[in-house]
């Protein structure tokens, strides 16, 4: 026979998805964030994301190539995503040998020890980033001016930094709110934030985007959203001078961010939509519990980290609905 | 909405290439080999000899046990040998090799072409005539049917349902049974009511064959007590458990057979068999193939008499296609590949699918993502994901726990993993261990 | 300042103290008689908890010696006599002597004598292309080579060969422990007595198809034409369907057999060159009478 037939287990046919195909749908889903943020901060948010980018590919390279010795697979996008995430989360103005030391903990620390892609157990973007903050805390909360481009830009707060040293300060918060952007401001990113996070609207045309896709299933934005919004709103209706409205919680700091492109990172979250639920609230609600009476003004990271500490306990307690579990009584009549 | 199951599932593109094709009858050929195990339980004995004369629908090995199935001669003409040839899965088995002379038919059989609608036997002469054709579930599974109607002890048969879903790509061969014998299964279906006693009869047909669902409909009309209910397409809705849910709501518990919710599921070409074997007196001998692929010449389908061999029906569909990387015994989800050409069609053959080489290679494996495709895939709920991790590290006490014993082995999770791991290879793999340790387990 | 200090070391002391007591009382009420002997036999045995001896690792292994209180059908492969004999003088009884045994796979079909007929792209596991067919070759019984055994091996004793996509048993490392005998689902590999000077003859085929149909899947396919048989003075040879199997104890490694075997599917290890001219006198005798026949011959008539 000249030719062999391939003989291989059934299905035979494939749906043609890829874990490149899902990497790359993801970046392409943060263009329009990306847009908004060199609508904002000019040049420096391209100079941010490409060091973030080549430093974390580079790192992912020369660790599988020198020191697993394994066939480099920097292609499948996986280093990219975490580069252009850990980009996101930072301030325009970072220093680039700062990012550098973000990306080689992001793809040293908290990826390529565990296995590399897949085996991670913490979202590699979210621990270079919460390292950087906490290394580097000057750095690290300096937001630039949006609009004023170069070197000496002026620095400010964002509207989460502003509430939480105003509410520290005792002022009601309806006069906060008087020295912060309106709400369609925040909604279209016109604030101080991390690079990626500031607009709203940009963050969830590409989460539409990646639900259209199928890239991501609504369980996790969604509880995400819903929690803190319910939890932030409980307050709220409680004491409206101390606590700041659930749309304002929503729309400002880097809460549409993670709950659209970190929470869903799939390697960190859990495996079933029951469990995505669980995981989501938990997220929404750690966050808002930071937000209000934390250490910091903004709390995503945090709460995102602590959750993909429960994902394994959340894979192995919280079951999909299996067929058939159900008693031959129930089904019957 | 049309009804269809609730958990999991997936559409993967259709390619009924062949729909539109009339069954056409293949050319009796030269010689035939004819395996005595072609269905699920003990393979028959074989009660023929070297130089024998048989007749066609002439029995030529009889059931060794319950759970077996008679099997009769397709052809006319003399045993040449009685000995082993190589199946699907390239093992040898044994069969009956016939040299075929003539075209000559037992007389008991009914040749005519005009359709007999009454039914004059009772039930446990329906079932007889149904145990002594040797009539399997023709869907791929090869389930003796006369095991099927007969309910265990304290359960009653309640519905009947007809799968005329054939959820498969590329196969239509149950649906131009639907549209040219038509008649013929609503009879098939009346019998099968009367041998089971039930009063109830559904047929599920998926709504991209809407020809044959009005065509149903139209033929059903008469008969107040079967109706026919369009489904959503969905794979795997030709699944026992997922059609009865889709059909009639009803989940069939974990572990436990349909019949448990008072549900008897049959293929279209099975109950169009039965409706041959009860009312025309012929045992299964042929049975509709369909031969299909993209860059075949003339997809067709066809009625082949059993044990001829695959290489024939390759020639009559255009001949193997120049960039034919891959042949496949029934449709391209739950079917299985094989490489030798030279092996007989037999009752479970519902397709031969060629798979174009770009198509049959699959993609590199990479680290699973942790994606949960699989598991919102899962039309059973199951964690493929984690069943194939402990399939591979062997930790089969788990692996029962999380149910692995449920999976219905339709390929949903490996379609559509990312990353292309081979999940239902292991998941596989462990229902087998998974399956003999708990039979080992019963005293 | 000091006070606080002298109050934590204080209580900390006094925490530590009850939790003795308690452990102490915990431990004398739950305390499980155990032979001491059991953890002796343990630190004699190996300690590769590799399941070669049939017990779940060497503790249960050595539970059952003292237990058993005699050591028949127990033995450790992987120690060997050595040893079985220092379990035995622990318990003060008398140990099997069995003859040192080594893996030997019984398939022959390389690329080259055993062409492919089809290309397996499934996972690479042996497990898994048996249960979905019979394999990449013409031939139903022989090697798969997608290397269960490589991965059932613990002691790095058996490996790929890249170039014959066949299995190969390094004798040095081998201990008999039987992993890979369970892991192969065509059963080709056999626990064969080692023999003088690492010395075997077996036939390298598990074939039991018809000659014809064997010779034209394998170049190498033993056709169970009994010449081998015939040429056997001491009866070790024996055919059984449409196979040869050469049973080691019975074998005095004549040698003779090889020669006669029309498709070579008799392999001779580790055997000086033969000589161009056969001498009518056995090469090597065996050194010793054997005492315990050992067989790992699979049950042929269950396959």
């Amino acid at each position: 026979m000249s030719k062999l037939f391939t003989i291989s287990p059934s299905p035979h046919v494939h749906s043609g998805d890829s874990v490149n195909k899902i990497m790359y749908g993801v970046i392409l889903a943060l263009v329009p964030a990306f847009i908004w943020s060199v609508v904002m901060f000019g040049l420096d948010s391209v100079r941010v994301t490409l060091i973030a980018v080549a430093a974390c590919v580079v790192f992912e390279l020369l660790i599988q190539k020198f020191i697993l010795k394994v066939k480099p697979q920097i292609a499948d996008g996986s280093a990219a995503l975490t580069g252009v995430l850990l980009a996101f989360n930072v301030p325009a103005s970072v220093p680039s040998w700062m990012l550098i030391v973000g990306a080689l903990v992001s793809i040293g620390i908290a990826k390529m020890p565990f296995g590399g892609l897949g085996n991670n157990p913490f979202n590699p973007a979210l621990v270079g980033r919460v390292f950087m903050l906490i290394s580097f805390p000057v750095q690290m909360t300096s937001w630039p001016v949006a609009g004023s481009f170069g070197v000496d830009a002026v620095t400010t707060a964002t509207p989460l930094a502003i509430l939480k040293e105003g509410v520290k300060n005792g002022q009601p918060v309806i006069e906060i709110f008087k020295n912060l952007p309106t709400n369609m401001d925040l909604l279209i990113g016109n604030m101080a934030g991390s690079l990626g996070e500031i607009s709203a609207l940009a963050l969830i045309i590409g989460g539409l985007f990646m639900l259209v896709r199928k890239i991501i299933t609504w369980h996790i934005p969604v509880s995400v959203m819903l929690s803190a919004a319910i939890f932030s709103g409980i307050f709220w209706l409680i004491d409206p001078a101390k606590f700041a409205d659930p749309i304002f919680h929503l729309i400002t700091g880097g809460l549409i961010l993670g709950a659209f492109f970190m929470a869903t990172d799939m390697v960190t979250s859990p495996m079933n939509p029951k469990a995505q639920i669980i995981f989501g609230a938990g997220i929404g609600i750690l966050t808002i519990l930071i937000r209000l009476w934390g250490a910091y003004p903004e709390g995503i990271s945090f709460a995102i980290l602590i959750m993909n500490a429960m994902v394994p306990l959340l894979n192995r307690y919280v079951k999909p609905k299996r067929f058939g579990e159900v008693n031959i009584q129930s089904t019957k009549g | 909405m049309l009804k269809s199951f609730k958990i999991g599932g997936v559409h993967p593109a259709e390619n009924k290439l062949s729909a539109s094709k009339a069954i056409e009858v293949l050319a009796l050929p030269k010689t035939v080999f004819i395996p005595v195990g072609q269905h699920i339980g003990a393979p028959a004995e074989v009660v023929v000899k070297k130089g024998d004369k048989l007749l066609v629908g002439q029995l030529i090995a009889k059931t060794s046990g319950f759970v077996s199935a008679n099997i009769h001669s397709s052809v006319s003409g003399t045993v040449k040998k009685v000995e082993t040839g190589p199946d699907t899965s390239g093992y040898q088995k044994m069969g009956v090799y016939i040299d075929v002379e003539d075209d000559l038919w037992d007389e008991q059989i009914d040749r005519n072409n005009e359709i007999k609608s009454a039914i004059t036997l009772d039930s446990a002469a329906i079932l007889a005539k149904i145990q002594e054709a040797g009539i399997v579930g023709l869907g791929g599974a090869t389930f003796p049917t006369h095991v099927k109607l007969i309910p265990p002890k304290g359960m009653k048969a309640e519905v009947l349902l007809i799968n005329g879903v054939e959820c498969e790509p590329y196969l239509t061969s149950d649906h131009r049974l639907m549209l040219e014998h038509g008649e013929e299964l609503i009879i098939g279906i009346r019998l099968l009511m009367k041998a089971m006693n039930v009063n109830r009869a559904a047929i599920g047909i998926e709504n991209n064959k809407p020809d044959a669902i009005s065509e149903m409909i139209k033929l059903a009309y008469r008969h107040t007590n079967i109706s026919v209910v369009p489904l959503r397409v969905k794979y795997p809705q030709g699944g026992e458990k997922q059609l009865i849910k889709a059909v009639t709501g009803r989940e069939v518990p974990s572990g436990a057979l349909p019949i448990s919710v008072g549900a008897v599921v049959t293929n279209i070409a099975t109950t169009f068999a039965v409706y041959e074997a009860v009312q025309k007196n012929k045992p299964l001998f042929e049975r509709v193939v369909t031969v299909t692929g993209k860059s075949v010449k003339n997809p067709s389908n066809y009625k082949v008499r059993i044990g001829t061999t695959i290489s024939e029906l390759i020639e009559a569909a255009g001949g193997l296609p120049e960039n034919c990387g891959k042949i496949i015994n029934g449709g391209p989800m739950m079917g299985k590949a094989f490489a030798n050409t030279e092996i007989p069609v037999t009752k479970g053959t519902s397709g031969i699918l060629m798979m174009p080489e770009k198509e049959s290679k699959r993609g590199e494996t990479m680290p699973c993502i942790r994606c949960s495709r699989c598991v919102s895939v899962c039309p059973m709920g199951l964690e493929p994901y984690l069943l194939m991790t402990l399939s591979e590290k062997q930790i089969w006490e788990s692996a029962e726990n999380e149910k692995i014993m449920d999976c219905i082995e339709c390929g949903s999770c490996s379609y559509t993993c990312p990353a292309n791991r081979p999940l239902l290879d292991y998941i596989r793999l462990g229902k087998g261990k998974v399956g003999a340790l708990m039979r080992s387990r019963k005293p | 300042m000091t006070t606080i200090i002298l109050y934590t070391v204080l209580t900390l002391s006094i925490i530590g103290v009850l939790s003795a007591i308690v452990l102490y009382f915990v431990a004398q009420k739950f305390k499980v008689y155990e032979d001491p002997r059991i953890d002796q036999v343990e630190t004699a045995l190996p300690g590769a908890n590799c399941g070669g001896c049939g017990f779940a690792g060497c503790r249960a292994f050595a539970e059952a010696c003292v237990n058993k209180g005699e050591l028949t059908d127990l033995f450790c492969p992987v120690g060997g006599n050595d040893c079985m004999s220092g379990v035995a003088n622990i318990l003060g009884i008398e140990a099997e002597k069995k003859d040192p045994r080594v893996a030997v796979v019984r398939c022959n079909g390389t690329c080259e004598h055993r062409p492919k007929t089809n290309f397996f792209d499934g996972p690479v596991s042996c497990a898994i292309a048996a249960s979905l067919y019979s394999g990449d070759t013409g031939c139903q019984y022989g090697c798969l080579g997608c290397g269960d055994c490589v991965v059932a091996c613990d002691f790095d004793a058996i490996y790929m060969n890249q170039v014959t996509g066949l299995p190969e048993v390094d004798d040095e490392k081998c201990v008999a422990c039987g992993a890979c005998v369970k892991a192969c689902p065509k059963t080709l590999i056999e626990l064969r007595k080692k023999g003088p000077k690492d010395r075997k003859i077996y036939v390298a085929c598990r074939n039991q198809d018809k000659g014809g149909v064997a010779r034209k899947s394998c170049a190498v396919a033993c056709i169970g034409c009994s010449k081998c048989e015939k040429e056997c003075k001491y009866d070790a040879i024996t055919i059984a369907n449409n196979l040869a199997f050469i049973d080691a104890d019975k074998c005095k490694l004549c040698r003779k057999c090889a020669p006669v075997c029309p498709t070579n599917a008799i392999i001779e290890l580790n055997f000086p060159p033969r000589k161009v001219v056969l001498t009518e006198q056995p090469v090597s005798a065996p050194e010793k009478p054997i005492e315990v026949p050992v067989s790992a011959e699979p049950k042929s008539s269950a396959i």
